[in-house]
């Protein structure tokens, strides 16, 4: 190809540093290599997600119960009972709900952890994986931890025993709505399993600081603590605090495990996925419906992700801090 | 430079053996539990699917009378997963469909073309059924399962707890709620249904004079005695008396054997362990009027077989269908006696399982005649949903009965339309 040979016109390798024979021929060739390297991930990207955002667009147009090659064409028929539907338009706002509380309380919880942590003189190594270790544990076994033994509703379990010791009586934490104690359970399990690795992206923001700028500010006066933490830390984290707030939505949004595992039978704390779930592959098998709430959700996903790049500009690439 | 060629060809190698144990993987994760091998006749490879039973030895005993089978090597897949249903539906859907398979009687599976006609088989025995258990698995006049047991679900109590609380055994909704209130203690809840209260849905539908269906395949559950049947469970749900969260679901005995509560709602099934746990204490009771006019009932679950329409192997399915659920009544008798209790849907094996003749058995058997309701096949798993919701939107959760009934209709009748037009 041409190009490789204007690069060698421009930057002339440096005289026979080299002893490896330049390669020739296939393995030359950039867009071989291009495609060599690119074409694994393409080819995924299109067998496991094209194709089958396509395969959902044609589905939501026909009635597919119990089969994902129908051929009864009912038009929008779908759209419109998803979008009547009170279940699915209420997962809506059971996600809105969720990202509100898990969003800001992960990222408080794992930014002090952080700032506890880096500021120790000594187990240094020991406090980081201690709390990042609940990381490695799953989702699913965590849920059920929580249900059986934490948050069960009998008086042996650990929360009932607690409030026991005050008198109080035992609760139904994830059986009853209301109050609804099941969202206590949710955000701590949730907080439990996450905060760790957003401390390690913390930390390691954290450790990119330059030390001199405290210097700087402790000579003009400024205060150790809230002072310099307000006009220094946080200004110099806005690069990872931004990208963390927006890990954890996406993580919000493709909450699952937790909601499947922790709620039985219930018509509550669904978000969009575990009711598309149920809708979809449970017991309705009901694909036709399934995809067009795919598709509904595909579309709010796009228009908030304009939105955010219009209003926070993030990925424009001026966001070099 | 020999450090950094070293460098070089250590990071490729190790790259090499990262791919290698990466290829390995997959090579491994594909030789796991398949559904292929594990059957030990010749001819036809057969995949059956079951939901993992709570009983000890069940597992052992299905797989035994698989491998006393000649002709074909029959594997069992044991789904212990909480949503038995959802993973059958979704398996039936792909290349490693079953080719036979347990469930109840629903009748989307048959108009999906889903579930093979087996009248061929069962026609030659079908007087020495239970009539309910024929009629539940009839469409047009074609018979699209064969029952293996009868599962009757009620109340088992200690009497020694009922004589110390000044109790007396409930016949009505009212003296239920009663009753738990007086049996709750500071360590003991008076009554536990199960944390979801799913199980109680259709007897408190049947114990208020309603149905799920009549007989033109209508709602008939939506009634005015139905409503004030959920009013009372709302008041039973919010008095404290009624165990929530617990461990274990209505099916597994150990609620009331660990002491948690005072009367649990569950199945003849658990009844052997139940009496190993209080011995001659131990008590049963149908589930009570809903309302005055009602009549107390019982919910005759149960499983049956079926056979994959569009399986690879259906004539051979159907076979081994045959042979063990219609020939073989030594293990049909061995099933349903031997682990759990269960009521043979057949009158000659009913007639000689001893174990059902006397005592607590005995008073099973006689609840399950004389209050039982059977499966109605046109009551499909979304109308079964859409009626657990109703339990989750006014009992658990404080909405109006009307509005959650309503809600109810609205799918049923989506599905009623969409199967009966």
């Amino acid at each position: 190809m041409s190009t490789t040979t204007k690069l060698d016109l421009a930057s002339p390798a440096p005289a026979k540093a080299s002893p490896a024979k330049p390669r020739r021929g296939l393995w030359g060739s950039r867009t071989f290599n291009f495609w060599l390297f690119a074409a694994p991930f393409l080819i995924g990207l299109i067998v496991f997600i094209y194709v089958p955002i396509g395969w959902s667009i044609y589905l939501s147009f026909f009635d597919a119960r119990f089969t994902v090659t129908p051929d009864k064409f009912i038009g929008l028929e779908n759209y419109t009972y998803m979008l009547t539907d009170p279940k699915f338009v209420g997962s809506l706002g059971t996600f809105t709900v969720f990202a509100a509380f898990i969003v800001p309380t992960t990222w408080a919880l794992s930014l002090s952890l952080a700032l506890l942590v880096n500021r120790l003189k000594f187990m240094r190594a020991f406090f980081r994986s201690v709390f990042f270790l609940p990381t490695a544990c799953s989702y699913v076994a965590a849920s059920l931890i929580w249900k059986m033994s934490l948050f069960s509703g009998v008086r042996f379990g650990l929360a009932n025993t607690v409030i026991g010791w005050f008198g109080i009586d035992n609760i139904a934490w994830l059986i009853s709505p209301n109050p609804p104690w099941y969202w206590l359970v949710i955000v701590t399990a949730r907080l439990w399993l996450q905060s760790g690795f957003y401390m390690i992206l913390f930390i390691a923001a954290l450790q990119n600081i330059p030390e001199e700028l405290y210097e700087a500010a402790a000579i003009d006066g400024a205060k150790r603590g809230w002072q310099t933490f307000r006009h220094i830390t946080l200004p110099q984290l806005r690069a990872t605090s931004t990208a963390v707030v927006l890990l954890l939505l996406i993580a919000a949004y493709q909450a699952f495990d937790e909601f499947f595992n922790l709620l039985d039978k219930t018509t509550w704390g669904r978000p969009p996925l575990v009711e598309l779930y149920y809708t979809a592959l449970g017991t309705e098998q009901d694909y036709g419906a399934g995809s067009a709430g795919a598709v509904i959700l595909t579309v709010l996903i796009i228009i908030v992700t304009l939105l955010q790049g219009k209003i926070l500009g993030f990925g424009r690439g001026d966001e070099s801090k | 430079m020999s450090a950094l060629s070293n460098d070089n060809w250590s990071r490729r190698s190790i790259f090499r053996a990262a791919a290698g144990m990466a290829a390995a993987g997959t090579l491994a994760a594909c030789g796991g539990n398949n559904g292929r091998g594990g059957g030990s006749g010749s001819g036809p490879q057969l995949n059956q699917m079951f939901h993992a039973y709570g009983e000890a030895g069940t597992e052992q005993a299905i797989k035994r009378y698989a491998a006393a089978y000649k002709d074909a090597s029959v594997n069992t897949q044991w789904i212990t997963s909480a949503d038995f249903e959802s993973k059958l539906f979704a398996t039936l859907l792909t290349k490693n469909a079953p080719d036979l398979f347990e469930f109840h009687p629903q009748i989307q599976m048959v108009k999906s073309g889903q579930v093979a006609d087996l009248s061929d088989i069962v026609n030659p025995v079908k007087d020495d059924f239970n009539p309910a258990d024929i009629t539940s698995h009839t469409v047009d006049g074609k018979i699209y399962g064969v029952r293996m047991i009868d599962d009757p679900q009620f109340f088992f109590y200690r009497p020694s707890l009922f004589k110390k609380a000044g109790v007396k055994v409930p016949e009505t909704l009212d003296e239920l709620i009663e009753a738990a209130a007086k049996l709750t203690t500071g360590k003991v809840k008076g009554l536990y249904v199960g944390n979801d209260l799913h199980a109680i849905v259709n007897p408190l539908i049947w114990s208020a004079g309603a149905d799920t269906l009549n007989a033109k395949n209508e709602i008939a559950y939506h009634t005015p005695e139905v409503v004030e049947g959920l009013k009372k469970m709302r008041k039973l749900f919010t008095s404290g008396d009624l165990l929530l969260g617990a461990p274990t679901d209505y099916w597994d005995p150990s609620s009331l054997v660990q002491g948690l509560c005072a009367i649990q709602f569950c199945g003849m099934w658990a009844m052997p362990v139940f009496q190993k746990a209080f011995g001659d204490d131990l008590g049963i009771f149908p589930f009570p009027k809903t309302v005055d006019s009602g009549k107390q009932s019982v919910y005759n679950g149960g499983w049956s077989m079926f056979v994959n329409a569009k399986g690879k192997n259906v004539d051979a399915a159907k076979e081994y269908v045959k042979w063990l659920w219609i020939d073989q009544k030594k293990y049909q008798e061995d099933w349903a006696t031997s682990y759990g209790f269960h009521i043979p849907p057949r009158k000659s094996i009913a007639a000689t399982a001893t174990k059902l003749k006397s005592g607590l058995p005995a008073e099973g058997v006689k609840l399950f005649n004389e209050f039982g309701h059977f499966d109605n096949i046109g009551w499909t798993q979304a109308m079964i949903q859409a009626s657990w919701d109703v339990m989750a939107n006014c009992v658990r959760k404080s909405g109006d009965p009307e509005k959650a009934l309503d809600e109810c209709d609205k799918t049923v009748n989506r599905e009623l339309k969409k199967l009966f037009g």
